[in-house]
């Protein structure tokens, strides 16, 4: 019985608010912070889903998005490393379409069903951008989720899949475009989704031999709440009882993570036996016949997207948003801060992206980052390595800086102690300063520290524990 | 191990005004600096032995030495430690001397920070932080942590925190109004250091030094023939210097509430001198107030008042100019500003100044012993000197 062995999800913390972008507009919509982006978000997913899993178990991760930070490089090698997964698994991208997370949960599968894999993560993340003004800008949110596939111990079989192939210009970016582009809505919405999930599900239907009424929730990956309920009508579902909401008044639409958000939404309150029709678009489409297991009932996740509801910021200055897009020019200065070498980015790997810290064999004192020579004992060489990420910390001094050139003012440093030993400075992102006090629960977040020179130089900041 | 105390003597000081020095580069204040230097000693360039030359930012070498002073292959070696450079120099310059290698040394540190917006941020840690994620914390942020710490853990609430620091820059400005040479020179009121608008919180404009650009520079001499050059020559009494090795971010145990390197290198130098009573011992001090709640601790650190009773000290006046034990009796960095490599020697020169009873309004009366301190670096990495400087008997 192949299927999802557990979920991972993060709506990140900032959310603007839909009248920033302009009066009577109503709702939020989630943003990456300035120091999110999509590897980013794969990454909180990532360690959501493996949270209480045995990291070593798992085979190969699967990473998709539209918005990959790196045209030319792997971004779940990034995700991968940072969730601290064996080196000897199969990692790719999914991406140009916002299918590719439906397209790499079938390549999932197939991998565990083939034997190739006995669980594979596939974790999806977009941060797309509207252009200022469009109603893309309003649509569009950020976000990411993961699946865990694998054989055995699933809550949700995966009983049948049918993917169409349909070629057309209907929303799209070329290599040089920073912003949605889109066809007539009237021509992408008839001859695009709404035609071609139809055809999706029939095909499913038939070569499943059931009916509309044999599911008990229907889950569409399209654009918007409108053309969800448009398609739940035409194929027969009841959409009170039955179509997932579209998380349109606090999410958005969040591309590639869109369609694995909507189905970890909806099996927040799905029971044993339930039947779920899962649809995904983007030239073509995916429909997924799911059936849930008993595993349901002691699922320790029933909150995995709705207790992102309330822990958020929003932000009502769309100047604040710009800022953070680059869609405004600002007066940084160039502090000369240098270039991140690559060779000490490779060499460093496991400090800065795997937060490992070491622990002396001899008198067990913890420390971050690695060292050669034992800062209690002196003793040389005789480390374990402990990994730091997934630790409780507390916080033991802070500062404020209203001076910083940092795109989030003022910036906070932080200096946390890890439950069971150990230290890190770091900045503290997402606190707000009146929040701020000593011995403060915090957890670890990964985060892009900044972009120099064509690099994106990732590695980990606290933020307030909240969940 | 020998002892440096009263071995070598200073027979010769200058120091710029410090300030925003737009018409000066740094080898107009290197050549301002030292040859009020030789002036003041009776020398020429030429009887310069040897020569360290502190500085960060403004000089790669020692030829940027000769190249100002147009010392003549003369062995010149560049110094480097972050705050702490110019005691640096000072101390290799009295070593040499000490050791034998050269009878007349030349220290010099000399730092043009104004010539860019951003000061000594250029300054990358490479190779240590080549990938750097590293976090960047100015210093403001660390100093800003300590301060967290120290109110919170004596159970005080940061206004009245803000007000014990207050009080110190408000007497670090006074005596600011009595040094001609101090790129600041005006009064200011505790409401002004509160009311000014915050840089790390919660450290406001008027518990931050500045940025400025200056010079200092000393000439070094064997003690037994200073008197050679000048009656009212400065003996050195002892130096402690101390690196940190990271121990306060790598261990979790420390508090915030102190920089262990401080104490470290004060008690060495304490040794050297023979002073067992600093507070009793000591008539003058200039200790390294880069930010108001680093002369907060350094009060402790210094054995100038005892763990956790600085506050008691600072309301009672005891640093004062008229106090038990004056600090930063010219204004201190808070007036001076700080570029950084000139700092110690600058402060040096202040000692020696009021050692020789020549310093007008600002005049200790009696001093006879003086301390100078200096910490550059970061939290756990702080590079930390003390020196000692005493009357000739």
């Amino acid at each position: 019985m192949v299927g999802i062995i557990n979920c991972g999800a993060y709506i990140p913390f900032w959310r603007l608010s839909r009248r920033a972008l302009r009066d009577g507009l109503t709702g939020e919509k989630a943003i990456a912070g300035f120091d999110e982006d999509s590897i980013t978000m794969a990454v909180a997913a990532t360690l959501d889903c493996l949270n209480g899993i045995d990291r070593q178990a798992v085979d190969g991760l699967f990473f998709s998005s539209t918005t990959s930070p790196y045209k030319e490089k792997l971004g779940a090698t990034i995700v991968a490393t940072a969730a601290d997964l064996r080196r000897d698994i199969i990692t790719a991208d999914f991406s140009n379409s916002l299918r590719a997370g439906t397209i790499s949960l079938r390549a999932a599968i197939d991998a565990v069903k083939s034997g190739s894999a006995k669980q594979v993560l596939v974790v999806a993340a977009d941060c797309r951008l509207g252009a200022p003004g469009s109603n893309w800008e309003s649509s569009l949110g950020d976000g990411a989720a993961a699946f865990l596939i694998g054989a055995s111990e699933v809550i949700a079989e995966v009983e049948a899949i049918h993917s169409i192939c349909n070629e057309m210009m209907d929303i799209w970016r070329t290599e040089d475009d920073r912003f949605m582009r889109s066809s007539d809505s009237r021509f992408v919405a008839s001859e695009g989704y709404s035609r071609v999930s139809r055809e999706a599900i029939a095909g499913i239907l038939k070569s499943s031999n059931l009916k509309a009424e044999d599911f008990n929730k229907a889950v569409f990956g399209l654009p918007d709440s409108k053309a969800q309920v448009a398609l739940a009508k035409a194929m027969g579902f009841d959409v009170k009882t039955h179509l997932q909401d579209s998380l349109s008044s606090w999410v958005g639409d969040t591309g590639a993570a869109y369609s694995f958000i909507l189905l970890q939404a909806a099996l927040e309150n799905a029971k044993e036996n339930d039947r779920v029709l899962w649809l995904n678009y983007g030239n073509g489409s995916d429909a997924i016949s799911l059936r849930v297991t008993d595993r349901i009932i002691n699922w320790p996740k029933k909150k995995v997207i709705s207790r992102y509801f309330e822990s958020k910021n929003t932000i009502e200055d769309y100047r604040v948003y710009a800022r953070w897009r680059g869609l405004l020019p600002s007066e940084r200065p160039s502090p000369c801060l240098g270039i991140a070498a690559p060779p000490a980015l490779w060499r460093e790997v496991e400090g800065n992206i795997r937060l490992y810290g070491v622990k002396c064999n001899v008198c067990h004192t913890i420390q971050y980052p690695p060292q050669a020579v034992c800062t209690k004992c002196h003793a040389k060489d005789q480390f374990e390595k402990v990994r730091l990420s997934d630790k409780k910390g507390r916080l033991v001094t802070y500062s404020i800086d209203y001076v910083n050139w940092s795109l989030e003012m003022p910036t906070i440093t932080a200096v946390v102690n890890f439950e069971g030993g150990g230290r890190i400075q770091c900045l503290m992102s997402e606190a707000k300063g009146e929040e701020l006090k000593l011995d403060m629960p915090v957890t670890m977040s990964f985060r892009k520290l900044d972009f120099r020179e064509g690099i994106n130089i990732y590695s980990w900041k606290c933020i307030p524990a909240r969940y | 191990m020998e002892n440096i105390k009263d071995k070598v003597a200073i027979i010769g000081m200058g120091c710029t005004k410090f300030g925003e020095l737009w018409n000066k580069g740094p080898y107009d204040l290197i050549v301002d600096a030292c040859y009020e230097a030789f002036d003041d000693a009776g020398i020429e360039s030429k009887d310069i032995q040897a020569a360290w030359f502190a500085s960060l930012v403004s000089g790669f070498t020692g030829s940027r030495l000769s190249n100002a002073l147009k010392l003549e292959y003369k062995p010149i070696t560049r110094v480097e430690n972050f705050c702490s450079g110019g005691l640096h120099a000072l101390s290799n310059a009295c070593y040499a001397v000490a050791s034998g290698f050269c009878d007349i040394a030349l220290a010099c540190g000399v730092e043009k920070l104004k010539d860019r917006a951003s000061g000594f941020a250029m300054v990358n840690p490479e190779p240590m932080d080549s990938s750097k994620v590293i976090p960047e914390t100015p210093p403001a942020n660390m100093f800003a942590q300590i301060a967290i710490s120290y109110f919170q853990r004596h159970g005080w609430d940061i206004e009245e925190g803000r007000r014990v620091l207050a009080q110190i820059s408000v007497k670090s400005h006074h005596n600011g109004t009595l040094s001609p040479k101090a790129h600041l020179q005006h009064e200011i009121r505790v409401e002004d250091v509160l009311k000014a608008p915050m840089i790390v919180y919660p450290l406001g404009l008027y518990d931050c030094c500045g940025l400025s650009d200056g010079a200092a520079a000393a000439i070094i001499t064997r003690a037994d023939i200073a008197k050679d050059f000048r009656n009212d020559y400065v003996l050195i009494k002892g130096f402690g210097f101390c690196s940190g090795a990271g121990q306060a971010l790598l261990q979790d145990d420390y508090d915030f509430l102190h920089i262990p390197e401080n104490i470290a290198a004060a008690r060495v130098a304490y040794e050297q001198a023979g002073i067992k009573e600093p507070r009793e011992e000591i008539n003058i001090a200039q200790v390294h107030d880069c930010f108001s709640i680093h002369e907060l601790i350094l009060y402790e650190e210094l054995g100038f008042s005892p763990k956790g009773k600085a506050k008691e000290d600072v309301e009672a006046g005891t640093f004062a100019l008229d106090g038990d034990l004056p600090v930063n009796t010219d204004g201190g960095l808070k007036c001076f500003g700080h570029p950084l490599s000139a700092t110690g020697l600058r402060m040096t020169y202040e000692i020696y100044k009021q050692l020789q009873e020549n310093t007008g309004p600002r005049q200790v009366k009696n001093a006879r012993i003086g301390l100078v301190h200096n910490a550059g670096g970061m939290i756990g990495s702080f590079n930390a000197s003390v020196a000692i400087f005493g009357k000739r008997d």
